[in-house]
């Protein structure tokens, strides 16, 4: 009959430890960046600071909108290879002296939206699981990067494309910029209008959104296409930065994309995630590569790491979100 | 005489693969009353209204609506010709805000696009208050409690200042207090013209607020009478085509040796320091309203939730329950409140639902299953509770809600535990299963086993139970026998007034 002793200080601990789990994925930055600077001296130098964030500019764009797909149960493969085709088709019309860069900008944009408008029309109109429809976007949208590109890399730009994944403004790469356009944008979407309510509303129970009145697929098609356009957005930043368009572009980014979102508390199982838990599941993969390379660690090794870590975060998160 | 109708259904029909789930249903509601559409499990009272609702198009028939034939192929056109509807299931968003859930779909935007969350919140709060509603809106719907969900739910049907409110089994998890909190909610609704069709299975309520019934039978209407025209026995007879006489089938057994002895059972913040024993053969009534933490304390009991300290013995020897695995070998049984969370498997079939607790039964040669022994005894089970399915292959998220608690029912009477809690037993159940499931529990006790029992409703309790325990605010306040248990002892035990 052991009574509970009341400790004085048990509020004050459990709200810390509230707190502490509210906002774990940070903690584990920070972590990560305290030890990074203990073993490495060039970490913390802002040379190398904003290398990360650069570097992570591209999966956490394509991060973004995969956020939303994931939010409302769905999920995204194919953002690698919608990465490659936007590329290509936004670097044919990048060549000096032929058309003005809007051209290529919208074509390239054009070709994700079109493709997120695909995946969105299977899955909220044919009903296919997600996971199929954009498998088999993945696996097509692959090999037209290999038809439009005749499989060679596509080069010779004007110096304005080239200015988007090489150009500096204020001290810093106009892709920062980038990426902190697509994040706001994608915050306020999410998290301030009718829509992101709608999108938190169909993973969270999708009856209760349909007995709101709520226009599901409508909806649905909305996510796809802006996810097919954030994965576009990387597509140009990419070939630019890489100064060709190439048909094995992005291979793989779907899964990092998928990380960050899932790293920075994004739930599979819908209704539950945000714009910067993906921001800061981007910078924790980052700062992890990054790190690892400055300490030269055998890329083998980064493999395990990164996959240890991906399971450690969710186990964090499943602890949090109980 | 036609315009003294707000809405008219004429002539329903709708099927699914396997079922007529109506045929020729129809009901003619006045404004500004209060209409009950009664009938039995599976009866299509829901189906009925999810056609009005939008959810689902008739087969044939028609609407009528002041006079206009309409059709409704969305939730969202109901909505917009002043239908509002409050469905069986909770159909809340667990990680949205309560402001979030009640404006759904109608958010009160700035420029078209932007969400005015604070907005939102004054208006949520404004709506509560005026209800009389204590529910802070701005916290998530998962910290609720059942019973503060339907409230909400409640709530965001009313908020649509609707002309017709549906109410598909409102009472389903609320108790007594907010029972009477909801008469008054709608009187104040019909006073201001709206319709209210109120689907319930508790005739004390419709007796209550009900101005008119309609009662259906298998998919047909059968008849609507006012109410002053109708006893109990009326609607009871109407609704299952026979005469049903005892309501409470009290069977008396001999009381044993103790089973269980729970002591000085605590969990933080939830209830403190339980105590209570149940006997061989012994129908143990729990009763309290919303909130006292009656399911708390099975949840723990069963190992759900451990318990911060006190002791469970089983047949005298002192247990350590951590699982429910442990609960299960010990010879625990739980059937609980909430049935789409924690006890059925909706896009499973009937059988593997009914088999799920009691695989080990059916294994051959410990690795496959004896395929006709699990039909036999499903079917057996089927008949046994009356389930109305067309096979016992149909998905159980197909069946109508209770029908879907006597899966429920039947998954946990298969397991042959000594020790059976009962959350709720009959919640969402009609008046001829009901009194078919309380015989049964008669049975279980005749052979030894012991039951705990967990119920709102106050008749049930009194009827059904050998010995009854309150709780109130997460503390036992009383505990009486059979003889000297009356409503009002057990009311001013459970609202902590003695
Ligand atoms: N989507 C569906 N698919 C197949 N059968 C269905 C479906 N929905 C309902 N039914 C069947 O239609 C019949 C009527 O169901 P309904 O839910 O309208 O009953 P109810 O009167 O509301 O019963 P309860 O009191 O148990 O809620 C039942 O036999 C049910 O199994
Ligand atoms: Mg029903």
């Amino acid at each position: 009959m052991s009574e509970v002793a009341v400790k004085p200080n048990n509020d004050l601990s459990k709200s810390v430890k509230a707190f502490l789990t509210k906002y774990s994925i940070y903690f584990i930055l920070v972590l990560l960046v305290a030890i990074l600077t203990f073993l490495s001296p060039a970490f913390l130098k802002p040379v190398n600071l904003i290398n990360i964030v650069r570097q992570i500019s591209l999966i956490a764009i394509v991060g973004f909108g995969v956020t939303m797909i994931i939010i409302t149960t769905g999920i995204d493969l194919s953002s690698g290879s919608v990465i490659a085709v936007a590329g290509i088709v936004a670097s044919k019309f990048a060549h000096p002296d032929t058309y003005p860069l809007a051209v290529a900008l919208i074509l390239g944009l054009g070709v994700g939206l079109l493709a997120g408008a695909i995946n969105g029309f299977f899955v909220s109109i044919v009903k296919l699981p997600a996971f199929i429809a954009t498998l088999g976007m993945m696996l097509s949208f692959r090999g037209v990067g290999y038809i439009l590109s005749e499989g060679h890399p596509i080069t010779n730009f004007t110096k304005e494309y080239d200015f988007i994944g090489s150009g500096y403004w204020l001290g810093l790469p106009l892709m920062i910029y980038i990426l902190f356009g697509a994040a706001v944008l994608s915050y306020v979407i999410l998290r301030h209008t009718k829509t992101g309510k709608c999108i938190y509303a169909i993973g969270g129970n999708q009856q209760a959104a349909v007995v709101s009145g709520i226009n599901v697929k409508k909806n649905l098609m909305f996510v796809y296409s802006y996810a097919g356009m954030m994965s576009a957005l990387a597509g140009i930043m990419l070939s630019s930065r890489l100064s060709s368009g190439q048909p094995t572009a992005g291979l793989t980014y779907e899964m990092d994309a998928i990380s960050s979102a899932v790293i920075g508390g994004t739930s599979l199982s819908g209704g539950i995630g945000t714009i910067q838990g993906t921001l800061i599941g981007a910078l924790i993969i980052g700062v992890l590569n990054n790190g690892m390379d400055l300490m030269h660690i055998n890329a083998y090794y980064q493999q395990v790491v990164k996959g240890s870590i991906i399971v450690l975060a969710v186990i964090l998160d499943k602890a949090r979100n109980r | 005489m036609e315009e003294q109708y707000i809405l008219e259904m004429v002539d329903i029909s709708k099927s699914f693969p396997g079922v007529q789930a109506l045929k020729g249903a129809g009901i003619k509601v006045r404004k500004g009353s209060v209409h009950a559409l009664m009938g039995e499990n599976g009866a299509g009272k829901s189906t009925l209204m999810k056609i009005l609702g939008g959810l689902q198009p008739a087969d044939s028939g028609k609407i009528i609506l002041k006079g206009q034939e309409v059709s409704f192929s969305s939730p969202s056109e109901s909505l917009k010709n002043k239908i509002s509807m409050i469905h069986q299931e909770l159909t809340s968003i667990p990680h949205m805000t309560v402001a979030e859930n009640i404006y759904l779909g109608r958010e009160p935007l700035a420029g078209k696009v932007f969400v005015k969350d604070s907005d939102q919140n004054a208006r949520a709060t404004e709506l509560l208050q005026g209800l009389g509603i204590q529910i802070d809106p701005k916290i998530k719907m998962v910290r609720l409690s059942i019973a503060q969900m339907q409230l909400i739910e409640i709530a965001k049907a009313i908020s649509y200042n609707s002309e017709i409110i549906i109410m598909d089994e409102p009472t389903s998890a609320i108790t007594e207090r907010e029972v009477e909190h909801l008469y008054t909610m709608i009187r104040n609704l019909t006073k201001k013209g709206v319709a209210v069709i109120y689907i319930s299975h508790k005739l004390n309520e419709i007796f209550n607020i009900a101005d008119e019934v309609t009662v259906m039978r298998d998919g047909e209407y059968v008849n609507t009478k006012k109410i002053e025209e109708l006893t109990r026995q009326d609607i009871i007879s109407m609704m299952v085509g026979r005469e049903l006489t005892h309501m409470f089938p009290k069977v008396e057994v001999e009381i044993g040796e103790p089973v269980l002895e729970v002591k000085n059972l605590t969990r933080a913040g939830k209830f403190n320091n339980i105590s209570f024993t149940l006997h061989k053969g012994e129908i143990l009534g729990l009763a309290g309203l919303m909130g006292a933490g009656r399911t708390e304390v099975m949840e723990s009991l069963f190992g759900l939730v451990p318990a911060n300290s006190g002791e469970v013995l089983i047949k005298g020897k002192p247990v350590n329950i951590k699982s429910a695995s442990d609960a299960k070998k010990n010879g625990l049984a739980f059937i609980t409140e909430d049935r789409k969370l924690t006890g059925l498997f909706l896009p499973h079939s009937v059988k593997d639902n009914i088999i799920a607790a009691s695989l080990d039964r059916f294994v051959v040669g410990g690795i496959f299953m004896n395929e006709k022994s699990v039909n036999g005894i499903c079917e057996d089970q089927k008949k046994l509770l009356r389930i109305k399915t067309p096979t016992i292959e149909q998905k159980v998220k197909n069946l109508s809600g209770g029908n879907q608690q006597k899966v429920l029912l039947a998954k946990w009477l298969l397991t042959d535990a000594d020790i059976i809690i009962l959350d709720e037993p009959t919640r969402g159940i009609d008046v001829g299963a009901k009194s078919e499931i309380h015989a049964l529990m008669g049975e279980l006790v005749k052979t030894g086993k012991s039951v705990i029992m967990i119920s709102s409703e106050l008749p049930e309790i009194l009827g059904m139970s050998d010995r009854i325990i309150v709780m109130h605010e997460g503390k036992l306040t009383g505990e009486v026998s059979r003889q000297d248990a009356t409503q009002d002892v057990l009311m001013s035990f459970a609202t902590g007034t003695i």
